[in-house]
């Protein structure tokens, strides 16, 4: 009873969550291995909810298949649904394309493309929009200033992007992602290679733009979970085990597995 | 303790093989440079590259020898990597576990190792005799075959050396597999595609074997490609052959404006791509 | 925010791009196809006349239009046997000096050298064997292997004879100058990527630099080793120019002597090959052509089953 009155405290602060992607009866396999069982959760608009459990859980499986990543691979399956506006993710005549202009990502290790730092921006945004050259330049500006590199790269746009530090280049990947302005950011343990002070920064960028952008974001730091999801999924072996407000989970997660996995006596 | 002194006897010994093996090997390399520029030096001169190869008894140059080699290998290395780059694009961005690609990456192993001879006999039996003439568009078709698979090859191990997760970022923002391909992981692999193609050139300046009876050779100034091309391996064969001290003099000069080209060639394409490619 | 107004993204390129790279792979594919038939083609009237017994007649006479393979066939192989008796144990000295016995400063201007010497060109190794070497070799080297190995029952039959300089056993030194760099280069890459702690372990124990080479290093990188060998007998078996000018060019073999001058494949079409009169001698020479294609592809098929062998053996090892 304790746990509802401390679930209706936190939503007392926010307007009530609105569905954006539902993920429904989700089943997906490597081969003949069926990684994830049988998933059902929702991912809300305007609100970080992150992914935590053991390595080998399925965390980051689930999260490549929201935007469809495993397709470039012939042995892994999904069934189940994956809606988006009511649309089925899965279904085979989905441009995935389309899609992922829809749904961005950004990965464990910054993964600057070998040209510019201009450009790595403009890639994205040029395969989906046709803009003339001064258009483009404030979509570059306006994503490097919403990821809080404008100011470190504003003078050398047009060194490679391969130059900068590992942070800069987490940044830059993520100002990649938001250019093309979509509504889910997949953030797939985003800090893992960074240092302290990097990983930081991260954070507060997290915090920043969820205003603008959906996030979902795959961790394996349960105190970064804390910090900055608002909806946290506890996953084991493949199954959703806890999905709930992070302040409930954290605090009184209902579940056993959960409270040995957040209270350290296991993982 | 005898033991132990037998065993530390073998060690010395067997290092001092090492030892006297990288010697056997330097040796030969010295010997044959020096030679080189020994012998090279001094049959060259301004007419080795103004004048054209004589006949026997009489004094010349390499003019016609050298163009045609340039014009040869040019045409050739044209003609072979845009096909041994798409090919090896091919092996490593959508063949990697396809049948076409295991089977394409073993006919390659094969056209790799295929003496250069043989490829010449090809090139004769599809061409030279259809044509029914030598000429030096079907040296440059022999030497295009000998381009292609080393670019293929190359081009592949590079490709592979993408880390995935560049793939990845480029198709999690939307990028069709054609535009990944050419934009981000050609893009990361330009210097060592240029090396392969560099190393690509270094070999076929110098093959004599497949010009032999497709370019043949000729003793003027010659831009036909329908008609046979003076080159500068199958002269320096010709001229060496030779009992003619001034041919073999021009052989020497040759040899030497050879060695230097493809040592260069190596080098520059050392210093392009420093990790290791294998070819 | 407001929702940017996106293009539909065009599947045409893909298509067209996946297309056009599979089509230049298929070409590589016709092209040996293309080789094979035509080998075949030409080589046919030669086939159809001679049949099996081609591979071991040993008279070469155009003339006579009688043709036979056995001489030829003999000097490849005997040459290149030459050249790995002698290249193998070489490379692998080269092979531990680079990479456990040099000075750290040393080793890449030295494996560079070593580099360089597999980039000279052929017909450099050729014009050197013979305007250089063979003369030296016949008037200093091969009287000294004459009157010291050429003593020793049977073994000594191989050296004796004439002392021309030019020949087969020249041509198999030659032949072996010019692999050495390939199957050292081949060895050193392998024995550098040998876990160093696993070099480790062995020195911890009290092994020798030797044992660690020979028991460590050697058995943990044979598939790579084995490798750079076939890649150096192949070489070998298919070079033309260094052994064209220093085998000696006959067709004639008497004896088993190596100094005896002989004939190889490839040294038979590189002289005879352009003069030859269109019809059944032009089919014999594309038909040695099409026997050095066999061979070579059976020993890189042969080392690909072995190492694949290996690699089995090892398990998940690479």
């Amino acid at each position: 009873m304790a746990n509802v009155t401390l679930q209706q405290q936190s939503t007392v602060k926010k307007p009530p969550p609105v569905t954006q992607l539902a993920i429904r009866n989700f089943n997906f396999y490597y081969g003949k291995f069926h990684a994830l069982k049988n998933i059902n959760m929702d991912v809300y608009k305007s609100r970080v909810t992150a992914f935590i459990g053991p390595s080998g859980c399925g965390k980051s499986t689930l999260l490549r298949t929201l935007n469809r990543m495993y397709s470039l691979y012939p042995e892994q399956r999904a069934d189940g649904e994956l809606l988006l506006d009511g649309k089925n993710l899965l279904d085979g005549d989905l441009d995935v394309n389309e899609l992922r202009a829809r749904i961005g990502m950004v990965f464990q290790k910054p993964t600057p493309f070998p040209m510019s730092i201009y450009d790595n921006i403009a890639f994205g945004v040029r395969l989906h929009e046709k803009m003339s050259r001064g258009q483009m330049d404030e979509r570059v500006e306006w994503a490097l200033q919403r990821s809080a590199l404008w100011g470190e790269v504003k003078d050398k746009l047009g060194q490679s992007g391969m130059s900068l530090s590992g942070g800069q280049q987490q940044r830059l990947c993520i100002a990649r992602g938001i250019a093309v302005k979509p509504e889910i950011l997949l953030l797939d343990e985003p800090t893992s290679a960074l240092d302290p002070i990097s990983t930081l920064r991260i954070e507060e960028l997290i915090h920043d733009l969820k205003k603008d952008f959906t996030i979902v974001i795959v961790t394996h730091n349960m105190q970064q979970a804390a910090r900055v999801s608002d909806y946290t999924a506890y996953m084991y072996l493949g199954e959703l085990i806890e999905f709930d407000l992070t302040d409930s989970l954290f605090i009184k997660p209902k579940k056993k597995e959960t409270e040995d996995y957040i209270t350290g006596r296991f993982g | 303790m005898e033991l132990h002194k037998k065993r530390k006897v073998i060690n010395k010994i067997a290092l001092a093989l090492s030892l006297a093996a990288m010697s056997f090997g330097l040796f030969w390399l010295a010997w044959i440079l020096i030679t080189i520029l020994h012998l090279g030096i001094s049959g060259l001169s301004l007419a080795v590259f103004t004048q054209m190869t004589p006949p026997p008894g009489s004094a010349g140059g390499l003019a016609n020898a050298i163009f045609g080699s340039f014009v040869m290998v040019g045409l050739a290395t044209l003609i072979g990597t845009p096909i041994g780059i798409l090919a090896g694009v091919y092996l490593a961005e959508y063949g990697r576990i396809t049948l076409l690609g295991h089977v394409t990456r073993f006919i390659n192993d094969i056209l790799l190792s295929a003496p250069s001879i043989v490829i010449g006999l090809f090139i004769y039996a599809a061409l030279v005799v259809p044509m029914g003439k030598f000429s030096a568009i079907s040296g440059v078709i022999a030497l295009a075959l000998l381009v292609i698979p080393v670019v293929i090859r190359t081009t592949e191990n590079i490709l592979r050396l993408v880390p995935d997760s560049l793939r990845e970022a480029a198709s999690a923002l939307g990028a069709p597999k054609w535009i990944m391909i050419m934009q981000v992981t050609v893009r990361a692999s330009q210097a060592g595609i240029m090396t392969g193609i560099l190393l690509a050139v270094a070999r076929i300046a110098g093959e004599t074997a497949p010009l032999l009876f497709t370019a043949l050779s000729n003793q003027f100034w010659s831009t036909s490609m329908t008609d046979p091309m003076a080159n500068l391996p199958v002269t320096i064969f010709r001229f060496a052959m030779s009992p003619f001290k001034d041919w073999q003099d021009l052989a020497w000069a040759g040899v030497l404006i050879i060695t230097a080209s493809v040592l260069v060639l190596n080098i520059v394409a050392r210093a392009i791509f420093k990790e290791k490619i294998t070819t | 925010m407001a929702l940017p107004v996106r293009k539909k993204p065009s599947q045409l390129g893909d298509f067209i791009f996946a297309n056009l790279t599979r089509s230049f792979a298929i070409l590589a594919l016709a092209s040996l196809a293309g080789i094979i038939a035509s080998l075949f083609y030409g080589a046919w009237p030669s086939i159809q006349k001679f049949g099996l017994p081609f591979l071991w007649t040993p008279d070469w006479n155009p003339p006579m239009a009688k043709f036979g393979a056995l001489i030829p066939i003999y000097g490849t192989l005997v040459t290149s046997i030459i050249a790995l008796v002698i290249a193998v144990p070489v490379s692998f000295g080269i092979a531990i000096f680079l990479t456990e016995l040099s000075p750290p400063w040393l080793r890449r201007p030295l494996g560079t050298a070593i580099e360089l010497l597999a980039a000279i060109p052929s017909i450099v190794y050729g014009m050197w064997g013979l305007l250089v070497f063979a003369p030296i070799f016949g008037q200093y080297i091969q009287p000294v292997l004459k009157a010291t190995l050429g003593h020793i029952p049977l073994f000594g039959k191989l050296f004796e004879g004439p002392t021309l300089g030019v020949g087969l056993l020249s041509a198999g030194i030659i032949l072996a100058i010019m692999i050495i760099p390939f199957i050292a280069a081949v060895m050193r890459d392998v024995f550098e990527i040998t876990p160093q702690m696993l070099k480790e372990s062995a020195y911890g124990v009290g092994a020798t630099t030797w044992e660690v080479v020979w028991n460590v290093v050697l058995p943990y990188t044979k598939a790579g080793v084995i490798g750079g060998i076939i890649l150096g007998l192949g070489r070998a078996l298919g070079e033309t120019m260094a052994v064209t000018f220093v085998i000696g060019n006959t067709n004639f073999l008497t004896n088993i002597s190596l100094f005896s001058p002989g004939n190889s494949i490839t040294s038979a079409l590189a002289n005879e090959f352009a003069e030859a009169e269109p019809g059944l001698h032009t089919a014999a020479l594309i038909e040695l052509g099409l026997i050095l294609f066999v061979i070579t592809f059976i020993v890189l098929a042969f080392s690909k089953v072995l190492l694949m062998r290996l690699q089995r053996q090892e398990g998940g090892k690479t």
